[in-house]
């Protein structure tokens, strides 16, 4: 673990891979829940960091972070989204080229794997999801669609994402879900938010 | 701002609200008005400042009376380049994918809310360049500041950073700048759309809050609550010759070569017309990167300083990308923020590193 003063009052704590993030990461939520976590006013966990934005002292933080002890990862089982997918995306046959497998396995490897939230970005619910095996990683599409539909399922690189609504996006599209990822007016607004465990389950309706 | 962004991410600044030379052409910004439209009203955050009884929860504002809001309204008759809604932003949903947003200028902006007796956070409107031209609907006091402009009632003149009390039916025409880029126009009661997420921002970068004003759009106003300051004006600024940037290095300063950082704190560059809400974009020689591998995603703050593949680093504002794949070589000082969003296509902009009593 290594911090990185950003500016005067962030700092972007480094870790080893996605996994000591995601511990890092329900650490410091754990530790604001306690109430024993300096005010800061962003938690921001990303790849392989976590930025901790608004603090009154970045520089104490940092040097308090010495002390931490790396929990075990919580045992407390966390509320699994179940998101009901149709595999009926413009880019199956590629992934299962890519994947060297039939067209139709596909839905069966991606609705197998357990998935976590790492992290949000690109735009607001839109979540990078980890959990398909290091092998089934793919290349972004060479020319990204101008528009991608909401609720699309899509592959690129280690993650699968959902796109929240209609963008722009380069992603290689699976798949559909009706499940609404991002509504402003709901509580809590994003479906997926960064530590949610996720799994996707493969529906018949609209093949 | 990354391969692995799922959509691709250089059209940020080449859509329609950047500061070309042309603004006439800018004003139909409908990639994001189709984004925007469908923002409904949300729960509320924690208020970003003390709420009065009876207030509508996260605005410090009196709750809009319905049956009175339609004479309360703001018609927009002019909308200008780009102007939008601003607040102090929206805070607490960064790791949600969701920007601060908010006004550029914040200093202006609870500058404007203060001579027309709101809280320093009401909603007020952030023009760009041109201004805009709006009709309440009731007798309001308004005040304009940040960038200095002409200011016109009813096409008689009236002072710039000062309330004005604007009759019913008046127009209230806020006028080209004459320096700077961002003008505020504030109204007593503040601009009472609905919040969302706690904010009445417009974020152009997801398209959260009310859409970018149009002719014809019609505002809701708050009913007005506080006195109106009594000034006579407060004084303007000279624009600054160039826009000094003071930074501390880092996170990512050790992607760079050591010419690049030289290159960094000692030359001048100049702000470029495809700045925005989003970056304030520089022209200038390019910094070179010592490591060129790619970096995975990771937090942004405002006031980053991101170096993009053509190497011209860019400051990122309020509506940035909450993550981002391209190093951040700096950070800019939150206190010179104001200024680079005044700070008008050409302007030479140094960057200026500053030691930390934390680093040595």
């Amino acid at each position: 673990m290594r911090a990185l003063p950003v500016g005067d009052r962030a700092l972007l704590v480094e870790l080893a891979d996605g996994e000591e993030t995601a511990a890092f990461h329900a650490e410091l939520l754990r530790r604001r829940a306690a109430g024993v976590l300096p005010p800061v006013r962003e938690i921001v966990p990303a790849a392989r960091t976590v930025l901790l934005d608004g603090l009154d002292d970045a520089a104490s933080f940092a040097a308090g972070l010495d002390g931490w002890r790396a929990e075990a990862p919580d045992a407390r089982v966390p509320d699994t989204v179940e998101l009901p997918v149709r595999y009926d995306g413009p880019d199956l046959a590629e992934v299962a080229a890519l994947w060297g497998v039939p067209a139709e396995e596909v839905a069966r490897i991606h609705s197998a794997a357990e998935f976590r939230v790492a992290f949000c970005g690109f735009a607001p619910g839109f979540g990078y999801l980890t959990g398909l095996p290091a092998r089934y990683a793919v290349p972004r599409r060479p020319t990204p669609r101008t528009a991608v539909p909401p609720g699309s399922v899509a592959l690129a690189g280690p993650y699968t994402g959902v796109y929240p609504r209609s963008s722009p996006g380069g992603w290689q599209l699976i798949g559909t879900t009706d499940t609404v990822l991002w509504d402003p007016a709901r509580v809590p607004a994003a479906l997926l938010a960064p530590g949610t465990r996720v799994r996707f389950v493969a529906t018949a309706a609209g093949r | 701002m990354t391969d692995r962004a799922p959509g691709p991410v250089r059209r940020i600044f080449t859509g329609p609200q950047r500061l070309a030379p042309h603004l006439a052409a800018l004003s139909e910004s409908s990639e994001y008005g189709r984004a925007i439209h469908n923002a409904d009203p949300p729960p509320c955050d924690a208020p970003p400042w003390p709420e009065p009884h009876g207030g509508t929860p996260g605005t410090g504002l009196p709750r809009p009376d319905p049956q009175r809001s339609a004479g309360q309204a703001l018609a927009v008759v002019r909308s200008g380049a780009l102007t939008t809604v601003q607040d102090l932003g929206r805070y607490g949903h960064a790791h949600l994918g969701v920007p601060r947003s908010g006004a550029l200028d914040p200093p202006a902006l609870r500058l404007v809310n203060r001579l027309v007796g709101n809280p320093e956070g009401a909603a007020a409107l952030e023009t760009t360049l041109d201004g805009c031209a709006v009709r309440p609907r009731r007798a309001v006091t308004a005040a304009v500041a940040g960038a200095p402009c002409p200011v016109l009632v009813d096409g008689r003149p009236a002072p710039w950073g000062a309330p004005v009390r604007v009759p019913a039916g008046a127009l209230l025409e806020v006028g080209r700048v004459v320096s700077g880029v961002r003008s505020y126009v504030a109204f007593g009661g503040g601009v009472a759309v609905e919040p969302v997420l706690g904010s009445r921002s417009t974020d152009l970068l997801s398209g959260l809050g009310p859409a970018p004003l149009r002719e014809g759009t019609v505002l809701p106003l708050g009913p007005a609550t506080g006195r109106a300051a009594p000034v006579d004006g407060v004084p303007t600024q000279a624009p600054p010759a160039e826009l000094v940037l003071r930074i501390r290095l880092g996170p990512r300063d050790d992607w760079f070569t050591s010419a690049a950082l030289r290159t960094l704190a000692t030359r001048v560059y100049r702000v470029s017309a495809a700045s925005n809400r989003i970056g304030l974009r520089t022209e200038g020689p390019p910094l070179e990167r010592a490591v060129s591998a790619e970096l995975p995603s990771e937090g942004m703050v405002t006031g980053a300083v991101q170096v993009p593949p053509d190497g011209r680093p860019l400051v990122f504002l309020a509506d940035h990308p909450t993550t981002g794949g391209y190093p951040v070589v700096a950070v800019v000082a939150e206190r010179d923020l104001p200024a680079a969003a005044q700070a008008a296509p050409g302007t030479p902009v140094r960057f200026v590193a500053v030691r930390h009593r934390s680093s040595g």
